[in-house]
């Protein structure tokens, strides 16, 4: 299967390694993989600020550049769920765009239902905390959450549980939102903080040594948090866990 | 400059969040009731299946109603009902007091009625020299208090039993320092007495109109409707035109999630049912626009009037519960109220659809299936649209897309902000102009971005 990987740019820039993590799993899991290099930004950031107009054009270079793949993966619930659900508004029925959005998925949500993996090697030794961050959960249903009455399912966690010596932390409150929401959490600073000490104070108390996610734009805000509060957690991708990487010290 | 600031959400949740020990506290206290509707919504097998009827329906309502309004009206006034319509808050206001005029009244008890409350009919009202009593406890709390609802289903949320203590004290003469519940709830039991005793008229607002009946539902929990509508001789109801249900088949749906979405009970102590006026009494219904219309032509937002204002958006949003219900600056604050009221006042109200991370629980919450935050984000390109955005936020996207169309630059511009995250000092990256590290560190620049570390390896891997 000839996969696209798209690494959302502030993942390119800032954590490469959640990009090559998800490139070895890929790999390991016998796809070929290929990373466009023209790619930058899906334009989430210009459209979640009302910007429409200057995340257009970077709508339509993403169709461009990830046409004719087989399938398109990224670490990121939240960028994928950009292109899958909030194109429409922006690219206006360009049939590519209803190509694409098939093929488009979130790391997690291909290896379970498109790879239909069962097994992943390693042992992880830790208490891990998963943060079900929004999109993934809501746009993209990548677990049921707890506003629905629907059947219980997590393919996170499922993925998770495959790892041996994995343990998983009980939250309190298991799919509230982190506070970050992009621009949010500079517009918003002091909800966006309170709500990220929240999650992290559900994590402590559920003892969380490595917190995880599918985003790690919320990884990005809950670890900012929690190295000026000097928690003693560990902030992974789910990537990084999920491809065998070590605990970063 | 003052107005500006007093409709700016983040400076109104600013403030709210300077005392963390209360922020906390009003984030339990809705999340307690958060997980109370849950449990009940959980108890329906058939929960789902009620909301997306409850969707249809008031779908298929809104689609047609100048129809049912007009099948509403005959059949209200067949039952001796007096129907009138008003295009907006002022005509609203002014047929409420012509009203009380003719019958000479001079004091009013209401029933918790939304809609009064965002046509400010209570100043208006007492401008004219007659006297307004608010009976719901909540309500009659926030009204000593000169204060607005904070919720539109528990409009007193924001206050602890001490608050209210206090706030007795200074105006119904109760013990300084007495905070038992029972004795406060006693009191404003007594003095509400006297006020329904004395009402020559009785206002209440309307939770669902039945089109085929033309008779109005009020669901309450405290009673004080029935009584407030039961001594005076006259009953105002007010009622949004997007009230309407087909038919009293129908009922049953919305009364089943109504409550359970607002506070996790089975149904409302008191869902009563007015058809006609009781004998020798009289009963207007007001029916009133004040924008509902322009929403109906809309396909963006008709959506949003489904809503049956049952607070559950409230109680679930993260950002209500820890900015709280004053902190939007409107009648109708929370996920819902930040969709109404920019779509009526963008001027006014346009930090509210930015109030939201975009987590979506509003949507999933929502008893007749709004999708809240996907209008969230189209609202946003509303107000840009009405030319609402500073240019402090669109300046950046623009120079953002910008570069992010030419990949050769992004990736050299990337490698410079590296370096400098790398290397600039402290000082220079943590200061008042950086509001991500007031409380946050930043993350650590790696020397090397992904498809830098990704070319080297293609490389490596060719030359083997
Ligand atoms: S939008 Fe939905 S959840 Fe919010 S008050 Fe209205 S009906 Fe209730």
């Amino acid at each position: 299967m000839r996969v696209a990987l798209f690494v959302p740019c502030y993942v390119d820039q800032l954590y490469p390694r959640v990009g090559m993590a998800t490139l070895d799993l890929l790999e390991q899991l016998g796809c070929e993989v290929e990373f466009p290099e023209a790619q930058t930004c899906c334009g989430q950031p210009m459209l979640n600020s009302g910007c429409d107009t200057d995340a257009a054009p970077l709508a339509e270079r993403f169709l461009e550049i990830f046409t004719g793949y087989d399938a398109i993966v990224a670490p990121s619930g939240s960028c994928v769920s950009m292109v899958k659900n909030h194109y429409e508004h922006i690219v206006h029925g360009d049939s590519r765009h209803e190509t694409i959005r098939t093929k488009i998925f979130e790391l997690c949500e291909f290896l379970v239902d498109v790879l239909k993996v069962d097994s992943l090697p390693g042992n992880f030794p830790y208490v891990v905390g998963l943060h079900s961050s929004c999109h993934g959960l809501r746009e993209l249903r990548l677990a049921s959450d707890s506003e629905r009455n629907t059947s219980e399912f997590n393919k996170p966690r499922q993925l998770l549980q495959m790892i041996d010596g994995i343990t998983l932390a009980d939250l309190k409150r298991k799919d509230e939102c982190c506070g970050f929401g992009g621009t949010f959490a500079v517009s918003e600073e002091a909800v966006s903080c309170t709500m990220g000490r929240d999650r992290i104070a559900d994590h402590l108390q559920a003892g969380t040594q490595v917190l995880t996610a599918g985003d790690m734009s919320c990884l990005m805000h809950l670890a900012g948090l929690i190295q000026r509060d000097k928690h003693p957690i560990r902030v992974m991708h789910i990537a990084e866990i999920l491809a065998g990487y070590e605990v970063p010290q | 400059m003052s107005t500006s600031t007093k409709f700016d959400h983040p400076t109104n949740a600013n403030r709210f969040n300077q005392d963390q020990a209360r922020t906390h506290w009003h984030d339990s206290a809705l999340w307690f009731i958060r997980e109370k509707r849950d449990r009940m919504s959980k108890s329906l097998p058939e929960w789902e299946t009620l909301r997306s009827c409850a969707s249809q329906i008031k779908a298929h309502t809104v689609s047609k109603l100048a129809d049912y309004l007009e099948e509403f009206e005959k059949n209200a006034r067949a039952r001796g009902a007096i129907v009138h319509w008003a295009k907006d808050a002022e005509e609203h206001n002014q047929i409420v007091l012509d009203i009380l005029k003719k019958h000479e009244a001079e004091r009013i008890v209401k029933s918790k009625s939304m809609l009064t409350e965002e046509c400010h009919l209570n100043p208006f009202l007492e401008k004219n020299g007659i006297e307004v009593v608010d009976t719901d406890l909540g309500e009659r709390i926030v009204q000593l208090r000169q204060e607005g609802p904070s919720h539109i289903v528990m409009p007193a949320i924001h206050l602890k039993k001490e608050d209210v203590s206090e706030t007795f004290h200074q105006h119904l003469n109760t013990e300084a320092g007495n905070n038992d519940p029972c004795y406060l709830t006693e009191s404003a039991r007594q003095h509400l007495r006297d006020k329904f005793m004395q009402a020559d008229v009785g206002i209440t607002g309307v939770n669902f109109a039945l089109a085929d009946t033309g008779g109005i539902v009020v669901c309450t929990n405290e009673g004080n409707a029935d009584l407030g509508v039961s001594l005076p001789n006259v009953h105002i109801a007010c009622m949004g035109i997007e009230k309407l249900i087909p038919s009293a088949d129908h009922l049953s749906i919305f009364l089943r999630l109504l409550a359970r979405s607002a506070t996790g009970q089975p149904i409302t102590t008191y869902s009563s049912h007015f058809h006609g006026p009781r004998e020798g009494g009289e009963l207007h219904i007001i029916l009133v626009d004040n924008g509902r219309s322009n929403l109906m032509n809309s396909d963006d937002y008709r959506n949003a009037l489904k809503c049956i204002r049952c607070g559950a958006c409230m109680n679930t949003c993260p950002v209500y519960r820890r900015s709280g219900g004053h902190s939007y600056a409107a009648t109708v604050p929370g996920p819902i109220g930040s969709i109404l009221n920019p779509l009526r006042d963008a001027k006014h109200h346009k930090s509210l659809p930015f109030a939201c991370t975009l987590c979506g629980s509003c949507t999933d919450v929502c008893p007749v299936q709004i999708n809240l935050h996907e209008q969230l984000l189209t609202l946003r390109t509303e107000v840009k649209n009405q030319k609402q955005l500073p240019v402090s936020k669109t300046m950046p996207m623009r120079i953002a897309s910008w570069v992010f169309q030419r990949p050769k630059l992004y990736a050299w511009l990337g490698g410079i902000g590296k370096f400098f995250l790398r290397n600039l000092p402290r000082f220079m990256i943590y200061n008042g102009m950086n509001p991500w590290g007031k409380n946050r560190e930043m993350p650590e620049a790696p020397s090397e971005s992904f498809r830098q570390q990704y070319a080297k390896r293609a490389k490596k891997n060719q030359s083997k």
